[in-house]
């Protein structure tokens, strides 16, 4: 991406994020329990960050993308949100592959051939009519399955929310983008921001929902964040968390020393696949 | 963006939770009491979305309505009551009755208020079962199911389900991994640290006066 943003100079840019981090960062309010959580030990940094992104959606994406919904008819943003999911099958397919998946990998290249073709460039999914269903894979997934733990959750600037291994997992990802090989540097720029915009407008509703249910917002984001992830890696059968039902169980009827911690802890172990655990059950 | 995942969990969630939640006694007696859960799941879904696909008030975003509707399709088959309990954790034990009765009423408020905004999302939404990996003998399973619509890959919805006297009863939901209760601890946890048991019951009603005000502006 260097030479993308290549039309302000260093110094503009730095400056540019410099401000902009300081205004954000000035108003997180943290709370004096903030970094006690083993699953969140870089808490405080991550509630700065969470802040600076909420602030950068509220004042610019989400605008953009209540924009483009308003303006943009919804078939014609369905068909841009179809192709970009075609373009994600290439990855997905590479992904399933490296998790010896091959099954599910043959199935997402599939798709791609017969969305890019009857589907007209991915615009129509056709193949899930004929009964193939869409994958949800990555390099973080990927990572995880070969038996890395997650780390601590970590949020990325703009990107949002992560974990040491998920933001490897990013890295990666983008060589397996097709829109990061589009050789014209303003076309591919036009196509990452079409593609966090029509993302940002799918979530609108979300969003509206979050702000309701949620107590306390960076929390409730972290906590269904680091839970869907181990979901994914264990492609919706994640172990179930033993040693926090005991301990439920335990709750009940006597007096117990630990509460919320050692209830995450057993959760941070259990990240760790086994490499010789059975292949995950066919019900994709 | 891993926001689309997150994203997705409220899409769906109210088709679960809608509004559910509560220790109501009063129930379709013969469909509650022998039917098994991963029936009792499929024929509430479907209850609740043909309802929906049925009303364009409903889609419209009615909330009054909406409300009505998790009243009194859902509402029977969930148990509010063991699904706070969990949530709040260790702080149930020391919490009077009084404090457990506001503390269940006021984190069903805050769902029902949350969640029933989403169910106008629904449009064309099938459910489907899942394999359950249950024994017949068991009291306490978990219903898989996965919420298909026209885009994007299935949602997965699971339910936690207990037998009761009473039948069997909803108290946990899943939503793309997700699980609620689970999702609600560090924050109740958190809360009940700084400021009791007191303190979370006063941040629920907060919330929930500010999401009434909210929808009446």
């Amino acid at each position: 991406m260097k030479s993308v943003i290549g039309f302000a100079s260093v110094r503009t840019r730095l400056v540019v994020a410099a401000s902009g981090f300081a205004l954000a960062t000035g108003c997180a309010v943290i709370p004096p329990d903030s970094g006690t959580s083993p699953i969140d030990p870089l808490e405080t940094y991550n509630r700065h960050v969470f802040e600076f992104n909420e602030r950068a959606d509220r004042y610019v994406l989400k605008p953009v993308a209540e924009g483009y919904t308003n303006v943009v008819p919804e078939p014609i943003r369905n068909c841009v949100g179809n192709i970009f999911g075609n373009l994600a099958d290439v990855g997905n397919a590479l992904n399933n592959l490296l998790q010896a998946k091959p099954a599910d990998a043959a199935s997402d290249l599939c798709r791609v051939a017969i969305n890019s073709t009857i589907g007209v460039l991915g615009c129509f999914d056709v193949a899930r009519k004929m009964g193939l269903a869409k994958s949800t894979e990555d390099f973080g997934q990927t990572f995880g399955r070969w038996g890395v733990g997650p780390g601590p959750y970590f949020v990325l600037p703009l990107l949002g929310p992560s974990t040491i291994r998920d933001t490897f997992g990013r890295a990666a990802d983008v060589y397996a983008d097709p829109v990061h090989y589009v050789a014209d540097d303003a076309a591919q720029l036009g196509g990452q921001s079409l593609r966090v915009v029509d993302t940002r407008a799918q979530l609108l509703q979300a969003g509206k929902l979050l702000e309701g249910a949620a107590l306390d917002k960076y929390r409730f984001v972290r906590d269904a964040y680091l839970q869907r992830r181990r979901n994914l890696v264990y492609d919706g059968n994640p172990p179930r968390d033993r040693e926090s039902d005991e301990e439920d169980a335990a709750d009940k009827t006597a007096g117990k020393p630990d509460g919320v911690e050692s209830k995450t802890k057993p959760a941070e172990q259990k990240d760790e696949p086994v490499p010789d655990q059975p292949k995950p059950s066919p019900e994709r | 963006m891993r926001k689309l995942s997150i994203g997705k969990i409220f899409i769906a969630a109210t088709l679960a939770l809608g509004a559910p939640l509560s220790n109501a006694q009063t129930q379709s007696a013969a469909v509650a009491q022998s039917a098994a859960p991963d029936a009792l799941v499929k024929s509430l879904s479907n209850d609740v979305l043909d309802a929906i696909r049925k009303d364009k008030s409903l889609q419209g975003g009615d909330i009054a309505k909406l409300q009505k509707l998790v009243d009194e399709k859902i509402l029977p088959y969930v148990n509010f009551e063991k699904m706070t309990q969990l949530a709040v954790g260790r702080g149930w034990r020391q919490a009077s009755p009084d404090q457990r009765a506001a503390l269940t009423r006021e984190f069903r408020t805050l769902l029902v208020r949350t969640y029933s905004g989403a169910v106008s999302q629904v449009r064309d939404h099938q459910v489907q079962l899942r394999p359950m990996r249950a024994q017949p003998g068991d009291s306490d399973v978990v219903v898989r199911t996965n919420v298909v619509a026209e885009r994007g890959e299935p949602i997965q919805l699971d339910y936690r389900l207990e037998k009761s006297d009473a039948g069997w009863k909803i108290y946990d939901v899943n939503i793309l991994g997700v699980w609620l209760v689970e999702n609600y601890k560090n924050s109740f946890a958190s809360e009940i640290n700084q400021n009791g048991i007191d303190g979370l019951i006063k941040s629920l009603t907060e919330r929930n006066r500010q999401l009434d005000s909210g929808k009446k502006a």
